[in-house]
């Protein structure tokens, strides 16, 4: 990995923004979403909307507006827009894999097989239709696992279920339990199959998953920035591996868990962040936390590494993904799947404040306003988690003095977000600082 | 009166006749025996020796944590003349009003009983058991129809009661003056003021690193934390009670806080534990009692309900519901004012009415009951483990916060020295929410029976916790409900209501208690 020796280059950058920005007096923003978003674009001082065919500096889009516009409009220089476009790379699970098993290869016969392995985050995936054969050669070799089946494209746990004999999908396939809706699609749609972890962590008998949210604005150099706010998903009911039919037991997504039967909107199945770090490290000390935390930084980097080549590196372009992690009982992080448009509505008064908070420091960073200098390591509740190389932080080279490196990764840490962006960033134009 | 050194043997007696029969004096014996297979054991030597070899191999280190914790729940030692009602609670006028207290809480239990026409115990039948048996994990799936049962009572009727006790013998005069005290508190005891506490609570002082403070992000680890941590891993390694618990003043790392407090609390978790527990559960598994509806109901209303504890839903239920099945928890009422609640039942011959103690363990749950347990499910997820440690912190510290009594650490002491410290640090501000009708216990008192638990954010009410342990009292929440009205009293002068005083104190989940406590206790111009 090379290290980062374009400070040249940044001083070049920050004049170059600020230029960009100062012919501006107002920002134009198009949204095409109707949630958090919405207000936090609205609040931002000197931000305009615009809609319909006017000119825009900033765009939110869906992947959908994406899809048929991107590629028609011309982007001026400042122009920032929220995808990547082709991030499907990333996110559609048949694609994710496909890279991530290339990149694997490439780790193994360049390096070597322990850097190799760092990259086994992944449960064993096939794509299907198109590798099903391999697909039942690995089903063979282990009877009585459980496999789950997941369409690449779709979100929000539809479409998913769990299985234990090969009948099962053979009957599937034979549209025996296809819905109508999925009968009337011109195209045939991919799944993947992957092993279901039987072993995850529980906490008081219940799964859970965590979201994190990870802001790339550039993939080639690799820039990632990773938020230290994020939450616990709970399922709302005992994990039991007798009832693989219960999709309420195992799919943690709230959105699948809002249909449960038992679900009451008034109890929250989410813990934040913190608590669920502070809760870990209660039961098994600080050092063993501090890795799975290293670890999960590792899932985020590898698997952003693995589509490097393949996304169309755009100026233009950042992404906020949302990573959906699951801990297994040896307190290994497995990767389930990334969100290139995570859920930005709010499902109560904590929720939307968090997701607020990460919609502002997300368009801090991208800085349509040019107040950043691009040296910095940390901006509101966003570490700076690689940039062309590993990031660490100043406090462990100053304070230990000797070469023990400290990543710059807080995910779960306190997030005294307002202090510190007062401190560093210059008020709006024409906003007096507090 | 007895001199000391005769109280001091009559506590030796005591604590040596608690012991004796215990699993740990077989253990001791069988370890004393298997040493004198040793080489090293001499006949010449032999108690000496083998005292060596006990205390090499830990032995002695556990008797001694063994001694330390029946130090703690030794009654008071008295006259040896005095009534064993004397050793419970010396002042006769809270002794009564505490029997009265029960006898309206037990009436209250048994008309709710005839009214639902349910029995108080019943044996259940045995598909019954089964299905018990096999959602013991999960009882919280369970949505029984408990419409019809309301809590026994509310810390704010039990509140009202200790409102108007009264000591018939002191003289009450109804004119309000600067000497009187303004609060709803009417009887006086001995409470400490500032000046003690700083002398109680040294470890707090602004010369002491504590955890809450500073292990701040900004505050280097080298400075306190990195210490701090150290010497705990070593506390823990040398399983030695007294010194975990000197230790914890300053605050418990969270790696390490479970380990800590089971050595203060000298819980353990041998097979004898185990074997106990199990026996609590197939009491739960045989018979449904009437308060179980009660524990379930407080559960959905309280903990199921709040954003940090509804995960361990279940485990509170397996906590909640063996506790009242288990009687040894009656040995506590030997040093409490209150007693077991009796009820009658019909003896087996149907015949005759007989008093047995209902519930088996003496305590009526009342509204918000399980948020005694709820934090401790943080460090603690082996059931039997679990249940110990809440048994333990039960007997030592819980029950005074809802029994009537003049102990220290009971509630009525600490209702009124939260008063008198509010009255005599914040004089403008306590007259001020008097005015408005806005007395400050009616506030402060839920948080002070559950000694803040579901009101602080966890890992500050846990940091909180460290110290009743560290310190053996109750009283850091009275000081901590004082720090509160102090930190907030510039919102608090602004309001003219009672419901807009509770509007800002409502959430307390952002506040930090070690700098609170720390101010409060040191940094208040006396």
């Amino acid at each position: 990995m090379s290290k980062n020796k374009t400070t040249g280059h940044k001083a070049a950058h920050s004049s170059q923004r600020k230029k960009e920005v100062e012919a501006r007096s107002c920002i134009r923003y198009r949204c095409g979403l109707t949630n958090t978003i919405q207000d936090v674009l609205n609040h931002r001082p000197g931000w305009v909307e615009v809609k319909d065919d006017a000119e825009w500096d900033f765009n939110w889009c869906d992947v959908g507006w994406l899809r048929e516009n991107f590629d028609h409009s011309y982007m001026e220089e400042h122009v920032r827009i929220c995808h990547f476009r082709n991030h499907y790379e990333l996110t559609r699970k048949n694609l994710m894999v496909k890279n991530l098993k290339r990149y694997r290869k490439t780790l193994e016969r360049e390096v070597g097989r322990l850097e190799a392995a760092k990259c086994d985050f992944f449960p064993r995936t096939f794509e299907l239709p198109s590798e099903y054969h391999i697909f039942v050669e690995e089903f063979k070799k282990s009877p009585g696992n459980t496999w789950i089946m997941k369409p690449v494209a779709r979100s929000q746990g539809k479409g998913i279920f769990l299985f234990r004999k090969l009948k099962d999908i053979i009957d599937w396939r034979k549209d025996g339990s296809r819905s109508e809706e999925q009968k009337d699609e011109a195209q045939v749609e991919s799944y993947v199959a992957q092993r279901y972890i039987e072993n995850p962590y529980l906490i008081a008998g219940r799964k859970f998953d965590l979201r994190v949210y990870v802001l790339v604005t550039s993939y080639i150099p690799l820039k990632a920035w990773l938020y230290r706010d994020g939450f616990a998903r709970f399922s709302n009911t005992r994990f039991s591996l007798s009832s693989i039919d219960d999709q309420y037991v195992h799919l943690t997504n709230v959105a699948v868990q809002k249909t449960a039967p038992d679900y009451d909107p008034e109890k929250g199945c989410k813990w934040q962040m913190q608590q669920l770090r502070w809760y870990l490290t209660a039961k098994h000390g600080f050092e063993t936390v501090q890795t799975l935390f290293k670890e999960i930084d590792n899932v985020f980097i590898r698997s952003l590494l693995s589509v490097q080549k393949t996304i169309i590196n755009d100026k233009h372009c950042f992404e906020l993904y949302g990573y959906d992690i699951l801990l297994d009982q040896d307190l290994k992080p497995w990767l389930i799947e990334v969100n290139a448009s995570p859920s930005l509505t709010a499902s109560s008064q904590e929720d939307y404040d968090l997701k607020y908070r990460l919609l502002e420091d997300t368009l801090h960073i991208v800085d349509m306003e040019g107040r950043l200098t691009g040296k910095e390591k940390r901006i509101g509740g966003f570490d700076l988690m690689w940039n062309d190389g590993p990031v660490y932080t100043d406090v462990g080279l100053e304070a230990l003095g000797s070469s023990c490196l400290v990543a710059n990764t807080h995910l779960g840490c306190v997030n005294d977000r307002e202090k510190q962006l007062q401190q560093l960033l210059k008020p709006f134009p024409g906003q007096k600082k507090t | 009166m007895m001199d000391e050194s005769t109280e001091l043997s009559v506590s030796i007696t005591q604590i040596v006749q608690r012991l004796k029969g215990t699993h740990l004096h077989s253990q001791l014996e069988k370890q004393a025996k298997e040493c004198l297979h040793k080489p090293e054991i001499k006949l010449e030597t032999l108690k000496d020796d083998v005292r060596r070899v006990l205390k090499a191999s830990g032995w002695e280190r556990k008797l001694q944590n063994a001694v330390y914790r029946e130090l703690h729940v030794l009654p008071p030692p008295g006259h040896p003349r005095a009534p064993p009602e004397h050793t419970k609670e010396p002042l006769a006028y809270m002794l009564k009003a505490q029997a009265s207290w029960e006898k309206r809480i037990l009436k209250s239990l048994n008309s709710m009983c005839t009214e639902l026409g349910i029995p108080l115990a019943r044996k259940r039948p045995v598909m019954e058991q089964k299905e018990l048996t096999n959602k013991w994990n999960e009882m919280g799936t369970d949505e029984p129809d408990l419409s019809n049962f309301r809590p026994v009572y509310a810390p704010k009727d039990f509140l009202e009661v200790l409102i108007g006790l009264r000591n018939p013998n002191t003289e009450r005069s109804d004119d309000l003056t600067v000497k009187s005290h303004w609060g709803l508190i009417q009887v006086s005891l001995n409470v400490h003021d500032i000046p003690q506490m700083r002398e109680t609570y040294a470890e707090l002082g602004l010369s002491y690193g504590q955890l809450g403070i500073d292990d701040h992000t900004h505050v280097p680890p080298d400075l306190f934390e990195s210490e701090h941590i150290h010497i705990g891993k070593k506390v823990v390694s040398e399983q030695d009670s007294a010194a975990a618990q000197q230790y914890s003043r300053q605050g418990c790392p969270t790696g390490l806080r479970a380990q800590l407090w089971s050595l203060i609390l000298n819980t353990t978790n041998d097979p004898e534990d185990i074997t106990h527990y199990e026996q609590l559960k197939a009491r739960v598994i045989h018979h449904n009692l009437l308060v179980d509806n009660l524990i379930y109901k407080d559960v959905k209303l309280t903990a199921s309900n709040d954003d940090y504890y509804f995960v361990f839903e279940d485990y509170l239920y397996q906590v909640l519901l063996c506790f009242s099945r288990d009687t040894a928890v009656l040995e506590h009422f030997n040093y409490n004012s209150a007693s077991p609640p009796k009820s009658s039942i019909q003896s087996k011959s149907g015949s005759e009415q007989c008093a047995v103690v209902y519930p088996p363990n003496g305590v009526i749950p009342f509204h918000g009951f399980s948020m005694y347990v709820a934090p401790l499910c943080f460090l603690y997820n082996e059931p039997s483990k679990l249940y110990s440690v809440f048994r333990e912190m039960y007997i030592r510290y819980f029950f005074r916060l809802h029994s009537i009594s003049s102990h220290p650490s009971g509630i009525v002491s600490l209702c009124l020295q939260f008063e008198r410290l509010l009255q005599a640090h914040l004089p403008q501000l306590f007259y001020h929410l008097r005015e408005i009708g806005a007395q400050p216990l009616r506030i402060a008192f839920k948080w002070i029976v559950r000694a803040f638990s579901g009101y602080l954010s966890t890992d500050q009410l846990l940091l909180l916790w460290d110290r009743i342990l560290g310190y053996n009292s109750l009283e850091i929440v009275a000081v901590l409900a004082t720090a509160v009205f102090a930190f907030r009293a510039e919102n608090l002068m602004e309001v003219t209501s009672l419901a807009s005083a509770e509007a800002v104190l409502a959430d307390l989940s952002t506040l930090k208690v070690m700098p609170l406590l720390q101010i409060f206790l040191f940094a208040t111009s006396i």
